[in-house]
């Protein structure tokens, strides 16, 4: 079960990822994408999944019984090679549905400061 | 740029989901939870067999929208993982994405993301906002 007490808490990332060409190439070649100038929309999410999981792990939670429920990316500005992204999570909700804790976390992309992309995830923990 | 109408529907494409390219995305993506990737853990946890990770299905359906106007004009994206894509071994599962346009604006359209694989809708609520 997640404290309560973190719900509405914003964690601040504390370190930056700067994002390589390698890897918008090979992410966009994984979805099939030939335009590696720019990320694919969703590439956001190799970012904002590994932060969102240590922070619930951090908090308690199995990562091992996690099922994606939804995703929404709102995209400010394209992410391209040589940006260096910050990650900021908070977890928006947590309910506990049919034995299952459904957690809802919202993960903000900022580059030197400035938003790049809005991201929300609702991850269920099977119990 | 084509002009678009409230109604219309986007001409569908397959693509192909089998494992090795379920190892290339988790590769990309750095998620290599085993349920996506060894059929005998998946089993273990309770699934009919290995299943593709939501967001490579997701993944997939952003590259259908980023085929109207480009990568870096799709400006919000969202979908819910209704159902699972099943991937057998030695196994090419297809996956059918097309979309409706839902609104038309200015400089941007809407639009309503169908994905099916085996007549099954995996997503679900999938909506798309392109900038023109």
């Amino acid at each position: 079960m997640l404290n309560p007490d973190l719900v509405g808490r914003t964690f601040t990332g504390a370190t930056s990822t700067t994002i390589s060409q390698e890897s918008i190439t090979a992410f966009a070649h994984a979805v099939g994408e030939e335009n590696i100038s720019v990320a694919p929309p969703t590439f956001g999410i190799t970012v904002t999944l590994a932060q969102s999981q240590s922070l619930l792990q951090d908090s308690g939670l199995d990562w091992t019984r996690v099922v994606h429920g939804d995703q929404r990316f709102e995209i400010h500005t394209p992410i391209v090679a040589g940006m260096s992204l910050t990650c900021d999570c908070t977890i928006e909700s947590a309910r506990v549905v049919a034995g299952n804790e459904i957690v809802s976390v919202k993960a903000d992309l900022l580059s030197d400061s400035k938003l790049v992309a809005s991201t929300w995830a609702t991850l269920v923990f099977r119990g | 740029m084509s002009t678009f109408i409230v109604g219309q529907e986007l001409s569908p494409h397959t693509f192909i989901i089998n494992r090795k390219k379920l190892v290339t995305y988790a590769d990309a993506s750095g998620d290599r939870n085993p349920i996506h990737l060894n059929e005998e853990i998946a089993k273990s946890v309770g699934l009919e067999n290995l299943i593709a990770h939501g967001m490579y299905t997701m993944g997939l359906a952003g590259q259908y929208v980023s085929a109207i106007a480009g990568s870096a004009h799709v400006k919000e994206f969202s979908a819910r993982f209704t159902k699972p894509v099943v991937v057998p071994a030695d196994t090419d599962v297809e996956l059918v994405v097309s979309a409706t346009v839902t609104e038309v604006n200015a400089d941007s359209i809407r639009l309503e993301i169908s994905a099916v694989c085996n007549e099954v809708k995996v997503l679900g609520m999938a909506k798309a906002l392109i900038a023109l």
